[in-house]
């Protein structure tokens, strides 16, 4: 239990995936112009990340029980889209209020590289089903932090701030996720207990 | 001799567009996790810019093969397949012949797959021109990739290590600067980098309006 405590907590901070890892960065640059569509797109991939990192635990398991791990990359990512696409069409029938909120979304996530690297880091790392689980839910919170943390210094920046005109827009975000990811690395070391 | 000449021109223009005019991380920013992930050795920065072009070229051709028989609903599926196909391929072949490289890139390396450029040249050039077009096109964009890739990790490699391709280069008294090596020094150096490419090229994007 305090192993799968400790595996959230570091990958929302020293190991956050977007800030530390590198990851999910088109979307997170794209899509953080404001803090209302950061937070939205950040809950759609909470929700697809840990569905699809508990998913594709045991299919793992299956294909190393018949040694076909190779195969492994072009497996998951068909269980990406498709439980992405399922997800899509689940919500517009059953929940529309929710689809209206963040089902936009949804179709880019597919191509959110978080979503697969939580799948190849579960694999390199050799993580248990639980751990999995609490690996997939922990990155993903740690993604939707750094994404809305982006979106309200950006948000703030396009009010009062006026950057090199060869910086402005993509340009400084690089520069703003540097300080954050700076500031990450500050948790290294970090103990709980 | 009229129709060579254009011809020369349409493949110069491809391959200029790629490179430089609409550079994929420069201009379109995109494809940047691998871009910053992988920058802090310049051995790491070519394996995977050589990949990605590989890949991008292999699954050009075949898309651009197939493109009049690929139902419009399951486009996206049938690019990943394909993509996913030529990373498995560029996974392999690492390991069995780089095994230090394919360590070091470790997952970034199935990453591949969902690098936007990859996704991108498939649904903007390659499902709608003809195959020797899309090779071309997929080479000229693997290449800009590539060549970003490596300058921003010649930087990165120096400022972190002091070497370049694992050669030492600087004076024995150089401090190691460790952070470049991290995610921080890859953020500076290629925000740095896409600001004075953009000064160099005069493009610069509207300032975005607050919504």
């Amino acid at each position: 239990m305090k192993n799968l405590f400790e595996i959230i907590i570091s990958s929302l901070t020293n190991q956050n995936i977007a800030l530390i890892y590198i990851l999910g960065m088109c979307p997170l640059i794209a899509i953080s112009t404001n803090v209302k569509n950061a937070k939205g797109m950040g809950i759609a991939v909470v929700f697809v990340v840990t569905l699809t990192g508990i998913i594709n635990w045991p299919i793992y398991m299956l294909l190393k029980s018949t040694g076909t791990t190779q195969l492994s990359l072009l497996v998951f990512i068909i269980t990406i889209a498709a439980t992405v696409q399922f997800l899509e069409m689940f919500l517009a029938k059953f929940i529309p209020k929710l689809y209206n909120s963040f089902g936009i979304f949804l179709p880019l996530i597919t191509v959110n590289c978080v979503v697969l690297a939580v799948s190849l880091f579960f694999v390199n790392r050799e993580y248990s089903f639980l751990e999995t689980a609490a690996f997939s839910f922990g990155s993903s919170l740690g993604w939707l932090l750094a994404i809305v943390l982006l979106a309200g210094i950006r948000q703030k920046m396009a009010k009062y701030s006026n950057p090199p005109k060869g910086l402005a827009g993509k340009g400084i975000v690089f520069i703003i996720l540097g300080i954050l990811s700076l500031a990450f690395i500050g948790f290294t070391g970090l103990s709980l207990f | 001799m009229k129709l060579i000449r254009l011809k020369y021109t349409k493949w110069f223009n491809i391959s200029k567009d790629g490179i430089a005019k609409n550079n994929p991380i420069v201009v379109a920013v995109l494809g940047i996790c691998s871009a910053l992930a992988v920058t802090n050795k310049v051995e790491n920065a070519i394996a995977m810019g050589l990949g990605v072009t590989f890949v991008i070229m292999g699954s050009s051709l075949v898309i651009s093969l197939i493109r009049n028989h690929i139902p419009p609903g399951v486009r996206m599926v049938t690019y990943m397949v394909v993509i996913s196909t030529f990373v498995i391929s560029v996974q392999s072949f690492l390991q069995a012949f780089f095994p230090i490289i394919a360590k070091a890139l470790g997952a970034y390396v199935g990453l591949i797959i969902t690098n936007c450029i990859v996704m991108g040249r498939q649904e903007a050039f390659a499902v709608k021109n003809p195959v020797k077009y899309s090779i071309i096109d997929g080479f000229a964009s693997g290449m800009g990739y590539t060549f970003v890739l490596i300058c921003v990790a010649l930087v990165r490699e120096f400022l972190a290590f002091g070497t370049i391709l694992n050669y030492q280069i600087a004076s024995a008294s150089w401090q190691n600067w460790v952070v470049m090596a991290m995610a921080p020094g890859g953020f500076f150096v290629l925000g740095l980098f896409i600001w004075g490419i953009r000064e160099l090229i005069k493009y610069y994007e509207t300032t975005e309006s607050a919504s």
